[in-house]
């Protein structure tokens, strides 16, 4: 033997193997990571992987079968529910896991366990936001109903029974590529997936900061000019000349509340950090057997989400002996969320309706200890936050709860110079309540009464449910529990020293905007108001007019109506904002000042044929001279107040050009002469056209190329290379083929309530969280070109079928 | 033959150990020391074949998952290492990674055996 090479060499043998076994910078450990036996290629599942098998668990009563579509979408057969909601958990881990503990933890302001300091301050947010309280109290909800939580608790064991037997290389490839490992599932991560969607639906639809400001430069009048609460175009939601009976609960406007409250000139200047999208809104419509060529209804719903890998949606059959039920879950959550059974179909989309508010509060001293509530010091409630940070030390923070809920922005949180104000936040999501009640009813339901029994006691976020039925009804219902609002309560920031500026109380179910069966033969949602300005209650939200005029004004020319007729409508690109400006615009355009490529855009603008479809360069030059006139009209008055204040909806801003009284903002307050109209619109056109002309020398005057259609992994820029981009589609917010650049259509569906169901749908994405596996994106190419995959309902007799690809058996032991 | 036998021997030794669970990323590590020992060669040898055995390991079951799986995700994986998606590449890498620890172990396990007199 020979010492020193031995010893030396087995050294570096040993310090190579711990050199390996740690990252290197930011590459995970190499050793593990690239192992072919623990590391990524484990992930690298065979395209013809088996996913047969059989599992034994405790906690079963009965067998289990779940059959694989070729699509792999599992087919469920129990023999009750709570061994159905315990295969549902074990399949949504099997396929989502990394999807849902990230959510549910970064729902919980956990973020920065997995991404680090950077995530701090979005931590910070959701806690006090309230998030987690939010959860809480859903929880108590749900454990007050013993039967529904016997399912919630099978649903988390079958979640925890996959983790359980977990290998290391069977880690999916974000948790290897993080060092992390994933957490234990508990119920109140299925309420925390719930307010998750709360928030991304129901905190977004308020302006009350930015409104506060836009009340500090505009007098009363202009205030309702620039937002008004009901557009003159609006086609809303229950149709026109519906009578609405006298409200049953009418809220007194405080006697202080001009004082105080209306003619209070300050700023505010906290700003949210993480806004959720306006734009998450969503289509639906269903049309009666009287309008269709069968004579059954027909349902549609594309709910416009942020588009991502995996996709928010899993596809699924459940069944048990009594229920059959298809459609759209959510990973993380038990239940069909949009989808249909043998004797109905349901669909969602969002109300838009502002149930979150500020409120100022008073803290006696810096401790935040006590606040001034109803002329005495009332103690607040603190809870104090750790945030868990990955490769750091935690790092805490301390939020007061008052009255009114969570302090969200006060000294110790907001942005640069925010710390003026302590501001409470009032929020729906924050109220007691159970929503899976409502998809487990619709779940199981046979008719209108069921449905509007599930649907009765959903209270946040608001949505429209529409409903059709095998024996020929339709419905819609906005629900929620909305406050009863004075005329311009929760607009602005309030006064919170005492009670009177409180929600005095909410609407009655029964008084929420619904429609049964009309005359006419359909009804339709997307994210307009719901009803005209004859409803008698005061319902402030953010809005989106143009898509329901589409949909409307198709609806109702159309008959003999197919599934067919139904997808193309899903995936129309007819622009009715573009219909409705381009005679204003190109009345007031100044022809004579343009030149060259101005004149060649300006043909192109002429003459195209209003759709936004994927090769349309009259889309893309519309776009950039509209979101540039926008620019220019508003950006100087609004701009008066730091932070600026809410912008005009498109809709609003569209509705002054046609009424032609928009020339007293035209001009531009940050230029000694008067702007005409005409002046302002020429020279914006100019604007766009210089930004147009270099977009066009990159190739992206297309507007599938301006627009850049991608889908991104839930990690975004940190893991670009599984994200797909570049899509071939077009589309905008204000089309109904909802696309943005990541955002859009989530999940298409339709149903055709024949013997037996005819049901189509599509997400962006496929049913596996692993971009190892085949199904991992198999389904983007067929919504990308605007098809779809017919849904296999599967009934007992098929379970021979050759439709079954593969088939999981679960047994008791 | 007898270099050709050491190659082989630590390929299916790498292959088995991977294959069997309870074994760390690590356990080839121990069998190329062990079969380096075992197996009379000069250090170079010992090396190269320690080397060789682990690359082709490491190289053919990454080779073998990434065929199985039309290569779908070493294309990404390869973009997220700036790899250019190469699927070829993040192969060779894998192997080499293996192959430079397979060749430590075997050189350590060869001067365990190996004396001075042969060492010349």
């Amino acid at each position: 033997m020979r010492i020193v090479p031995f010893l030396s060499s087995t050294a570096v043998t040993i310090a190579l193997v711990a050199l390996l076994n740690n990252p290197l910078g930011k590459v995970p450990p190499p050793g593990p990571f690239f192992s072919p036996q623990y590391g990524f290629w484990q992930n690298a599942e065979p395209i013809n992987q088996d996913y047969n098998g059989t599992l034994t668990f405790d906690g079963l009563q009965g067998p289990v079968e779940v059959y694989f579509d070729d699509r792999l979408v599992p087919h469920v057969f129990a023999s009750n529910e709570e061994d159905l909601y315990f295969v549902q958990g074990y399949l949504h881990a099997r396929f989502r896991l990394f999807q849902i503990d990230l959510q549910t933890r970064a729902a919980a302001g956990r973020a920065s366990e997995l991404a680090g300091s950077k995530a701090i301050n979005f931590d910070k947010e959701q806690r006090r936001l309230g998030m987690v309280f939010a959860a809480e109290n859903a929880l108590k909800e749900i454990n007050a109903d013993v039967k529904f939580r016997t399912l919630l608790d099978a649903y988390t064991a079958g979640i925890n029974s996959y983790m359980d037997q977990l290998t290391e290389a069977a880690l999916p490839i974000e948790y290897k590529l993080m060092q992390n490992k994933p957490e234990k599932w508990s119920n109140l991560k299925t309420a925390l997936l719930l307010e998750m969607m709360s928030k991304m639906l129901s905190s977004g639809t308020e302006n009350d900061l930015t409104s506060t400001n836009a009340k500090s430069i505009f007098m009363p009048e202009e205030l309702q000019q620039l937002y008004p609460q009901v557009p003159d175009s609006l086609l809303p939601i229950v149709p026109i000349g519906t009578k609405f009976p006298n409200p049953s609960v009418v809220p007194i406007k405080p006697a202080n509340a001009d004082s105080l409250y209306f003619n209070n000139k300050a700023t505010v200047q906290a700003q949210p950090l993480d806004r959720p999208d306006p734009n998450n809104g969503s289509n639906n419509w269903t049309v009666a057997g009287s309008k269709t060529k069968s004579g059954f209804p027909i349902l549609a719903n594309d709910p416009h989400l942020e588009l991502s890998l995996p996709s928010i949606w899993f596809e699924i059959q459940l069944k048990t002996p009594t229920h059959n039920s298809y459609g759209v879950s959510l990973p993380g959550a038990p239940f069909v969320v949009i989808g249909f059974n043998d004797s109905i179909a349901w669909g969602v989309t969002n109300s838009q309706r502002d149930v979150k508010d500020y409120y100022e509060i008073k803290f006696k001293d810096q401790s935040r200890s006590a606040y001034w509530y109803n002329n005495q010091w009332v103690p607040t409630k603190i809870r104090i936050e750790e945030i868990k940070v990955k490769d750091s030390l935690s790092v805490y923070d301390t939020v007061a709860y008052t009255i009114f809920g969570p302090v969200q922005f006060d000294n110790s949180f907001s942005n640069a110079a925010a710390a003026d104000r302590n501001l409470a936040v009032r929020w729906a999501a924050h109220d007691p309540s159970n929503e899976g009640l409502t998809f487990y009813k619709l779940n199981k339901a046979h008719n209108y009464l069921d449905y509007e029994d599930a649907i009765r006691t959903f209270t946040c976020p608001g949505q429209n449910f529409i409903f059709a039925s095998r024996t020929g009804d339709i419905a819609i219902w906005q629900q929620g529990r909305f406050p009863a609002r004075w005329e311009g309560q929760g607009l602005y920031v309030m006064p919170g020293q005492d009670s009177s500026f409180l929600w005095q109380g909410n609407i009655p179910q029964q008084e929420n905007p619904h429609a049964i069966n009309p005359a006419r033969g359909y009804l339709q949602s997307a994210n307009q108001r719901a009803a005209d300005g004859t409803y008698p209650y005061f319902i402030p939200g953010s809005y989106i007019t143009a898509r329901g005029i589409r949909i409307d004004n198709k609806l109702s020319t159309m008959s003999n109506i197919t599934p067919k007729d139904m997808m193309e409508l899903h995936t129309d690109y007819f622009n009715v904002s573009a219909e409705d400006l381009r005679p204003v615009l190109l009345s007031a355009i100044e022809v004579e000042q343009l030149q060259g490529k101005e004149l060649e855009y300006l043909e192109i603008f002429r003459n195209w044929d209003l759709m936004a479809s994927p090769d349309s360069k009259g889309q893309t030059i519309f776009q950039c001279f509209w979101d540039t006139l926008q620019s220019s009209i508003w950006l100087d008055e609004l701009s008066r107040s730091k932070p600026m204040a809410t912008w005009p909806i498109e809709r609003t801003t569209i509705e002054w050009l046609l009424r032609d009284t928009l020339h007293i903002y035209a001009d531009d307050l940050n230029t000694p002469q008067r702007e005409t109209l005409a002046m302002t619109v020429t020279s914006a056109f100019k604007k766009a056209a210089s930004v147009l002309a270099s977009k066009e020398a990159e190739g992206k005057l297309v507007w599938s190329r301006y627009l850049n259609p991608s889908i991104y992994h839930l990690l975004k820029d940190a893991l670009p290379a599984f994200a797909r981009k570049g899509l071939a589609v077009g589309g905008y917010g204000n089309v109904v083929n909802a696309i943005k650049h990541s955002h859009g259509p989530s999940w298409r569906m339709i149903v055709h309530l024949v013997d037996g169901i005819e049901a189509y749908g599509v997400f962006p994405g496929g049913q596996s969280g692993n971009p190892g596996s085949r199904f991992y994106d198999n389904n983007i190419a067929v919504w990308e070109k605007g098809e779809y995959n017919r849904c296999w309902y599967m009934h007992d007799g098929d379970r021979n079928n050759e439709q079954v690809k593969w088939m999981l058996k679960f047994n008791k032991p | 033959m007898k270099f050709f036998l050491s190659v082989l021997f630590t390929l299916l030794g790498g292959i088995g150990v991977s294959l069997w669970a309870l074994s760390p990323w690590w356990g080839f590590v121990p069998v190329a020391f062990i079969l380096a020992a075992a197996i009379h060669q000069a250090p170079s040898k010992a090396f190269a074949s320690g080397f060789l055995g682990m690359l082709l390991a490491w190289g053919g079951l990454s080779w073998w998952i990434d065929w199985q799986n039309n290569s779908i995700l070493s294309k990404q994986v390869a973009v997220l290492f700036s790899l250019q998606g190469s699927s070829a590449t993040l192969i060779l890498l894998t192997g080499i990674l293996g192959g430079l620890l397979g060749g430590m172990a075997a050189l350590a396990g060869c001067f365990l055996r190996i004396s001075k007199a042969e060492a010349k």
